[in-house]
């Protein structure tokens, strides 16, 4: 049967949505005639036509803006940044036009902003991003990083359809290297529900978007070596949390970890952490750890930058010192 | 359902071929008052920049490059005749595809192979890639990829430079993709406001990756922006070394005396891909061609030898031992170590080393 | 008193060059029922700000800041004529106003008491209390809620307009904002993207030549903001901002050209920021020569002269319209005054669709 790659899953849910739905839109940079550079939005342009897959010129607050007002007046605009670490340029119309309109106004906002995020391919400090936690601390915002290609899929249908701005993060790592076999029907996946991708009872490791790969290794090595069997919990959605399956697997298993590839100060896994001591604490045998990058931005050159990943290694090495609680 | 539902892939469809840029109309290279010898040193610089570029692609191929590598061949005149119309202690901050601006300035092709190689001994040490260093010693500043950020950058060092009463330009590129960015538009406005001299070299090289400058902006020359913030500007044949010395130096002086910002519109062609990985099949093979035909050393290494500064000989082993230090230089950078990996943690705020 | 840089400072109505449209369409005068509209909403405009600023503000009655256009009426009011209503979706215009656009709301039938309420804060204020004075938005009066990130509305005015031209309609997306606002990054994103898409927007600049202290030549270096349109390839013209008659002309062309499908116009109208950048502002930096000079140069005694000469209205007429005017806002400051405060828990709703 035919394997669906990632980046090929998150074209199939665009291009479905848009012959779904008529006032579903593209708008980018490179998004058209090229197809985007990361070939998302390829064949796009001649299927649905230079009105709905538009080649915009350099300006990402323009391209936000416009979705923006588009979506105010009933269409369903998807806007790419080529590299998501350019959301920065759209900071503004992002955090303080599209997220407060409904509050302020009561016009919803129902765009989309995607664009690929993460690191390990020698992007450098600026094509290696994970930018979620600007967004994250932003109400009226949601925020979602899908790390297979079933939720890719699911997941841009789903915040297509949605009702406010959606910030859709894609691994650019994952994009190739993911592959399933994907239904044939339509169907979603809910933006505020985590999946376990692996049951246990002896720790739980909470993360998302391309770590889930490394963590799931782990956990086989764990298993292996000590007998020690792992919840994995794949988050998909960092705003809103999903809190009940955070909850669950802290008091299934009392030992949480929590690994994520954005830096380790004002990332997700402090929210969590704090979630979990308020909620939970007392079915807690240790504290709750965290994996994460460190508080650099993001080096360029192999060594540096392997330095500065989480990986398989050091998920084991904080896994170990849990289990050992 | 449509076939890419199905997992089918279609063939990409026969592009409607983009208006690409013709090139300007061809007029005789003129020496604006150069003695041979700066003559020769541009020349030099000119041939530099291509075989390092050269260079860098060959490592690219050889898998030895990380990250992605940009060109600028065809647009070598550009970063060589602007920077060269400089004072030493003007400010300078190239861009991507500037590359022949740092040669000028004398910053080492060793320096240069490190960065792309992402050694120790880059200026960056290997924290990032590409020209993103400065080079304060040299008046260098060096970009980030986010386009337009430079030219604030850049109004705030001349009006730091102003405020101390020194008298430095401060010059920066952007490309026509860029100038759609907001913050062309706040940098170059507040340049003009202040009256300060910022030199802004717009390069029109007809394509921001597969945007064509049809898409970016309605006016058919960007010079037409100078009027547009109160300040002057000029259009020139970017293939020209000589016409872009010769602009430089009008903006540069225009600046000194307080004339304010010049932006100065460089036309020249992309004959590369955006990058490395990127063929550019969008653009029409004729209009590549046109360009070619233009190609900005060939048109300067006829000028010398017409005006008799220099024989073909000449050139030639001008170019060879251009090789050879090439060569030198990146065989030193590629065994040169790699930075070890705690480095990564410092440098992130002062007395964090 | 000279700006800084020695240039001098506010430029008088004679200064003002009303650079003629390309195109030989004349827009047809207004007739005498629109001229009587527009006088009347100057006025309406003129005094609800009174009551705002003079009144209520220092009454301790309003929560937060005063923002009003007094001076710059006619602006508002000669562009809003051409905002096309009452077809539905797919015939009316849309329009992005700035806090000194009172007339506008007005105009697309935001009744005072609702403005009255919202600057007080009150639950049945057009935000509901969840955001201040001029913020105000409502789709059903075609009105997109500006934020106080200036040149922020450019891009999403732009937005609308390419979902016009999407749908193939003739709608125009109207967009007002100051001079200040024009050195914004995302004024320069928005302006050129309506450019090289050929987009219907109206860019409805208001030049009162002071963005809070800073005076216009301190803010550009281009004589007139108009100035700028030919770096993105579109029509500019400069109109003298305190003639109604040569708004409602200048917009009129404007609109028309948009909806020809020629795309988008930059319209800069020259008038004077009468108060201070707030009411909590006494604009002491602003010469005192200057505020009499612009006095003199009022729009509405200015509009009521010519109607006057006319003969379309006489004396009492006015005071027939004025006393109609202070009867209404009486009555909309007294319903204001009685609106509840909203419940504390609404603080939380509305962040998301559902709630």
């Amino acid at each position: 049967m035919a394997l669906t790659t990632y980046v090929e899953a998150i074209r199939q849910g665009i291009w479905e949505e848009m012959e779904r739905d008529d006032r579903v839109f593209v708008l980018g940079e490179d998004v058209g005639v090229y197809g985007g550079a990361f070939k998302v939005t390829e064949g796009m342009l001649d299927r649905f036509g230079e009105m709905r897959v538009i080649d915009t010129p350099i300006s990402e607050s323009a391209i936000v803006g416009a979705a923006i007002g588009a979506a105010l007046m009933g269409m369903r605009p998807i806007a790419e940044m080529q590299f998501i670490d350019f959301i920065s340029c759209a900071f503004d119309q992002i955090t303080n036009f599209a997220a407060k309109n409904r509050y302020r106004w009561g016009a919803g906002v129902p765009i989309v902003i995607r664009g690929p995020s993460g690191g390990g391919v020698h992007g450098g400090p600026f094509h290696s991003q994970n930018p979620e936690m600007y967004f994250v601390h932003t109400p009226g915002l949601k925020v979602v990083a899908p790390a297979t290609a079933y939720d890719a899929k699911g997941l841009i249908k789903a915040a297509i359809r949605d009702e406010d701005p959606v910030i859709y993060l894609e691994h650019k790592y994952l994009y190739r290297r993911i592959k399933e076999e994907l239904p044939k029907e339509d169907y979603t996946v809910p933006i505020g529900r985590a999946a376990v991708r692996r049951e246990g009872r002896d720790l739980a490791i909470l993360t998302y978007g391309a770590m889930l790969y490394q963590a799931l290794e782990a956990a086989d090595v764990l298993a292996r070596e000590a007998g020690l069997q792992t919840e994995v919990v794949d988050l998909r959605s960092l705003l809103p949390l999903d809190k009940d399956a955070i909850l669950s697997a802290a008091k299934k298993t009392g030992k949480v970890l929590v690994v994520h590839e954005d830096t380790r100060t004002g990332g997700i896994a402090g929210e969590i952490a704090a979630i979990i001591n308020e909620e939970v604490f007392e079915y807690l045998d240790g504290p709750v750890l965290r994996v994460t990058a460190p508080d650099t931005p993001v080096p360029y050159s192999p060594p540096l930058e392997e330095f500065f990943l989480p990986n398989k290694q050091k998920i084991l090495e904080a896994a170990r010192r849990l289990a050992a609680y | 359902m449509s076939a890419v539902h199905k997992g089918q892939r279609r063939a990409p469809a026969k592009r409607r071929p983009a208006a690409g840029a013709q090139p300007p109309p061809l007029e005789p290279l003129r020496n604006p008052g150069l003695t041979r010898e700066q003559l020769l040193v541009m020349h030099r610089r000119l041939r530099q920049n291509r075989m390092l570029e050269e260079k860098l692609s060959a490592l690219y191929r050889q898998g030895k490059i990380v990250g992605g590598l940009y060109s600028s061949l065809g647009q070598e005149a550009i970063s060589v005749g602007s920077a060269y119309a400089l004072a030493p202690g003007d400010l300078l901050a190239p861009m991507i595809r500037n590359i022949g601006s740092l040669l000028v300035r004398g910053v080492p092709p060793l320096s240069l192979f490190l960065q792309f190689l992402a050694r120790r001994d880059a200026p960056t040490g290997g924290k990032d890639g590409t020209l993103h260093f400065d080079d304060l010693g040299r008046s260098i500043i060096g970009p980030i990829s986010v386009l337009g950020t430079l030219i604030p950058v850049m109004t705030g060092a001349a009006l730091a430079a102003r405020n101390r009463g020194e008298d430095r330009v401060a010059l920066t590129y952007i490309g026509e993709g860029g100038t759609s960015t907001g913050d062309f538009h706040e940098g170059l406005n507040l340049a003009a406001v202040l009256n300060l001299p910022l030199v802004l070299v717009v390069e029109n090289n007809g394509y921001a990756y597969s945007t064509p400058a049809h898409r970016q902006f309605a006016v058919a020359s960007l010079a037409a922006r100078g009027p547009a913030y109160g300040v002057a500007s000029e259009s020139v044949d970017g293939t020209d070394v000589l016409a872009v010395y010769g602009a430089t130096r009008r903006a540069a002086e225009r600046g000194r005396s307080g004339g304010g910002p010049t932006l100065l519109e460089c036309r020249a062609f992309r004959r590369r891909g955006h990058a490395e990985h990127d063929d550019m099949w969008y653009v029409p093979k004729e209009i590549v061609a046109a360009w070619e035909k233009r190609d900005p050393i060939d048109r300067f290494e006829t000028f010398l030898v017409d005006e008799g500064h220099a024989t073909r000989k000449d050139l030639r082993s001008v170019e060879a031992a251009l090789a050879d230090e090439l060569e030198e230089a990146a065989q030193a950078a590629l065994a040169s170590p790699y930075p070890a990996p705690e480095e990564t943690l410092k440098d992130v705020y002062a007395g964090n080393e | 008193m000279l700006a800084k840089n020695g240039r001098t400072g506010a430029r008088g109505a004679e200064d003002v060059r009303a650079v003629a449209a390309r195109d030989t369409d004349a827009v047809p005068a207004p007739d005498d029922a629109a001229l009587l509209k527009m006088l009347y909403y100057m006025k309406l405009t003129r005094s609800l700000e009174f009551r705002i600023e003079k009144r209520l503000y220092r009454q301790g009655k309003i929560v937060g800041g005063v923002y009003v256009g007094r001076g710059q009426e006619a602006i508002s009011v000669g562009a809003a004529m051409h905002i096309r209503r009452g077809g539905g979706e797919t015939f009316d215009d849309i329009v992005s106003p700035s806090h000194r656009d009172m007339a506008v709301f007005l105009m697309q039938g935001v009744p005072p008491e609702r403005i009255l309420a919202q600057y007080m804060g009150r639950a049945t204020g057009l935000t509901r209390g969840k955001d201040g004075n001029m913020h105000m938005g409502d789709l059903r009066h075609r009105l997109v809620a500006f934020i106080s990130h200036l040149g922020d509305s450019i891009p999403v005015a732009a937005g609308c307009a390419l979902t016009f031209r999407q749908h193939g309609t003739d709608q125009v997306s109207f967009c007002f904002f100051g001079e200040g606002a024009t050195s914004r990054g995302d004024w320069h994103e928005g302006v050129n993207f309506a450019a090289v898409q050929r987009l219907p927007v109206v860019f409805v600049c208001n030049n009162n030549q002071y963005a809070y202290s800073t005076h216009v030549t301190r803010q550009m270096r281009v004589k007139c903001v108009s100035d700028r349109a030919s770096g993105y390839g579109i029509p500019g013209e400069s109109t003298d901002g305190n003639d109604v008659f040569a708004v409602y002309a200048a917009v009129g062309r404007a609109a028309a050209r948009a909806r020809r499908g020629e795309g988008p116009s930059l319209l800069e109208f020259v008038t004077f920021r009468m108060t201070g950048h707030s009411a909590h502002d006494d604009a002491g930096y602003v010469p005192k020569a200057q505020f009499e000079e612009w006095e003199r140069k009022d729009p509405i005694p200015r509009f009521q002269e010519a109607l006057l000469r006319r003969r379309l209205v006489d004396g009492a007429a006015l005071r027939e319209m004025e006393s109609r005017i202070e009867a209404e806002l009486d009555e909309a400051v007294a319903w204001a005054e009685k609106q509840p405060f909203p419940d504390p828990q609404e603080c939380l709703s509305d962040v998301y669709h559902d709630g």
